[in-house]
């Protein structure tokens, strides 16, 4: 199972797909497949890149896949591994591509659901924090402070007003057999984890920050750059939990700096200076929780 | 194992059916009165006499979504609800009908909240007829059994390829004992053969089903459509072909029952039929032309069955355990659709009772065929009837 540039294969399981030109998500999910290859059920809730990739007769993907209803990915992949189980079926695996609303508000019963059965399949949430599909709107994982058309900002409301989830963390919780946080901008760190993620023997969950270059305002030439700025300046992290433990994967010597990241996306454009320093002092804050508890 | 004759109830009738029918994959979530089925079929599982994968989900939503996705990779499966579960998972019913997965679903009838309660009326999947499921109601615990066995059949044919409701009244049926003749497993076996599908995900030959569909999505439904109306002749031929076999049928879409030469006939649905059979035995024997007919199924809706009965008759009523508020019942609405086509229909009155459970006695239908009897000899009758209510209604 090739999972660094060099070896990855050439071949495409996921192309001639509708997403925008600078697509973070569609980038996670092509290279997801190259690493679990051909004999692979793919399930994908409503979100963008179900919209992009399953206009029948164009369909994206060469591999087995299916949309599943919004809340459910967690259920239906349940029930396509234990039908696989029960016909019998040899080496094969069962992921779910979710979006940050799919997963962490209106799916996130059913992710429980399935992690609480240790069924032998991988979620993976592509997190572009905002229901992307159906324009921009606030979910559970827009980060405080985010312009979203529900979440507007004004004279009132300073954008999205909750913390973000943690899910990483929700999902650890349950005891889960693996579980790690990514970004596209670390992709080789992101490929090695649906590696690891592919060899568990129960669920395994993958969270990937995923920059949406039209829902977040950046050109689209900056997404890679946007993802890997999330995780230099703190506000992303990469980290693991197995065995029951949480490892840090990547300590930045130093921050890159919190207002540099934010003010080159149009969703935090409004953003003033109080408001940076609440978002600094709160990742500051988690910081400290990490390096106290988590293993580096 | 050969067949016997076992002392059941009406749920655990069901869940003998689920072991002779071998699902790959069963995933249900618990509600009153339908939890008798997931636990001895859990039962099952546990003693080895069924080989299923066994999912406990999280919710009603989840065990259709599982269901959807081993049906996906071309699975056997079967779940079970009733009910706020039936209505909670009301976003999956469409979703499998149109995807074209033949799924096997018992519901337990029992009424919708508020105000809450546990009994039976057929609220629930009544609200459901438009989902694109076939659904049949049972009268008994036989009927019951043999119609989970035989839904499988009727839901895999390629010629219709549709999930099946197999309904049963709340405790009036799923609650209640009796005598039931259990077919043996290589019997079984030989009726329904193991499910077979190019309709799914396939390693050696990858597929997406559940897509989306802009410009094709109309011409996937009127297929769809055009499907269901094979389902009636499939039904009546596996009601046959188990009828060979077994030695007990069912009449296909509708069952008359003393309908020759009536004058008045009331047509019914579930348990309540059993009750309105004695009194139609007893009204006879004082000389009184009346019958009734079953409506075994909801959809497909036996239009062609009522039209001929309705063709006939002086005057028809319709026990309605529901009602589409701001109108009448809904199957008082499917059977006026249907006879509004003959040149001169009889009239019709809508007996709408046993909501939440209450009683529907044989005093009441005897009441009831009182009114259609003097309908048929041309007095004018209130058409929208409520039975056994304690309150004054106001017409
Ligand atoms: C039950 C249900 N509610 C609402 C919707 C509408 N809907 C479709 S996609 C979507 C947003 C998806 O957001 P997310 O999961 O974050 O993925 P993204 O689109 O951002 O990639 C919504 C709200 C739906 N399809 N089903
Ligand atoms: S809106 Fe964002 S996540 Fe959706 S396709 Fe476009 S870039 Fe990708």
């Amino acid at each position: 199972m090739a999972t660094n540039a060099r070896e990855l294969t050439n071949t495409e399981f996921l192309y001639g797909h509708r997403a925008c030109a600078g697509c973070g998500g569609s980038l996670a999910l092509r290279l997801a497949m190259k690493v679990l290859g051909p004999r692979t059920f793919v399930a994908i809730p409503a979100n963008c890149m179900s919209a992009v990739s399953f206009l029948y007769p164009q369909i994206s993907f060469t591999t087995n896949a299916m949309i599943s209803p919004f809340p459910a990915t967690g259920a239906v992949l349940s029930g396509i591994e234990a039908g696989a189980r029960a016909l019998g079926f040899k080496d094969y695996s069962v992921v779910g591509f979710a979006g940050d609303g799919g997963t962490a508000d209106i799916g996130i019963q059913a992710l429980s659901g399935a992690i609480d059965r240790g069924d032998r399949v991988i979620y993976v949430c592509y997190d572009n924090e905002a229901y992307m599909n159906t324009g921009i709107q606030k979910s559970g994982l827009t980060p405080f402070g985010s312009r979203t058309t529900t979440s507007p900002a004004g004279r009132n409301i300073p954008g999205a007003a909750g913390r973000k989830k943690d899910m990483f963390e929700i999902v650890a919780a349950h005891g889960i057999e693996y579980a790690a946080t990514a970004s596209i901008g670390y992709l080789e760190d992101f490929l090695k984890k649906i590696g690891k993620a592919a060899r568990c023997r129960t669920t395994s969950y993958i969270h990937v920050l995923s920059p949406c270059a039209t829902g977040w305002g950046f050109p689209v030439e900056q997404t890679v750059e946007m993802g890997k700025e999330a995780v230099d300046c703190g506000l992303w992290v990469l980290a693991e939990y197995e065995d029951e433990e949480f490892v840090l994967n990547r300590k930045p010597k130093e921050f890159s700096c919190v207002g540099d990241y934010l003010k080159k996306q149009a969703r935090f454009k409004h953003l003033k200076e109080k408001e940076v320093e609440f978002i600094t002092a709160n990742r500051d804050k988690k910081w400290e929780k990490i390096l106290k508890n988590w293993k580096a | 194992m050969p067949g016997c004759r076992i002392f059941v109830s009406g749920d655990e009738a069901v869940a003998e059916a689920v072991r002779l029918a071998r699902p790959h994959v069963i995933s249900a979530y618990p509600i009153t009165p339908q939890t008798v089925v997931v636990e001895r079929i859990s039962d099952f599982v546990e003693d080895g006499s069924l080989k299923s994968e066994y999912l406990h989900v999280e919710s009603e939503h989840s065990a259709m979504s599982a269901a959807l996705g081993a049906a996906a990779v071309g699975a056997r499966t079967f779940t079970a609800t009733s009910s706020q579960g039936l209505l909670y998972m009301a976003e999956l019913l469409p979703y499998v009908s149109g995807a074209r997965f033949p799924i096997v679903m018992m519901n337990a009838n029992r009424t919708l909240a508020t105000p809450w309660a546990l009994l039976s009326d057929h609220r629930d999947s009544l609200s459901q007829i438009d989902s694109g499921w076939i659904q049949v109601y049972c009268e008994d615990a036989q009927e019951a059994l043999d119609m989970i066995i035989q839904a499988y059949r009727i839901a895999e044919d390629p010629r219709v390829m549709a999930p099946i409701m197999v309904n049963l009244d709340g405790f009036l049926l799923t609650h209640t004992y009796e005598m039931v003749e259990l077919p043996g497993q290589e019997e079984v076996d030989a009726f329904l053969p193991p499910y077979r599908t190019g309709n799914k995900m396939d390693l050696d030959d990858p597929k997406t089903v559940c897509y989306a569909a802009m410009d094709e999505y109309m011409e996937f439904h009127m297929k769809q459509e055009l499907d269901m109306r094979k389902a009636p002749a499939v039904i009546a031929e596996v009601d046959r072909a188990f009828g060979d076999r077994f030695g007990r049928s069912y009449g296909g879409m509708v069952e008359p029952y003393r309908c020759e030469d009536a004058e008045v006939v009331l047509l019914t649905l579930g348990t309540v039929t059993g009750t309105a059979r004695v009194v139609v035995d007893a009204m006879r024997e004082e000389g009184h032309r009346v019958g009734l007919a079953k409506l075994r199924f909801m959809r497909p809706f036996p239009r062609q069955e009522i039209l001929e009965i309705a063709g006939r008759v002086k005057a028809m009523g319709v026990i309605d355990k529901d009602i589409s508020v701001g109108y009448e019942g809904i199957v008082f609405t499917n059977v006026n659709s249907s006879v509004c086509d003959l040149a001169s229909p009889p009239p019709r009155i809508n007996f709408i009772g046993g909501l939440g459970g209450r009683n529907i006695s044989k005093g009441h239908v005897r009441g009831m065929f009182g009114q259609l009897l003097k309908l048929a000899g041309g007095e004018g009758m209130e058409r929208i009837q409520f039975i056994n209510v304690g309150c004054e209604h106001n017409g």
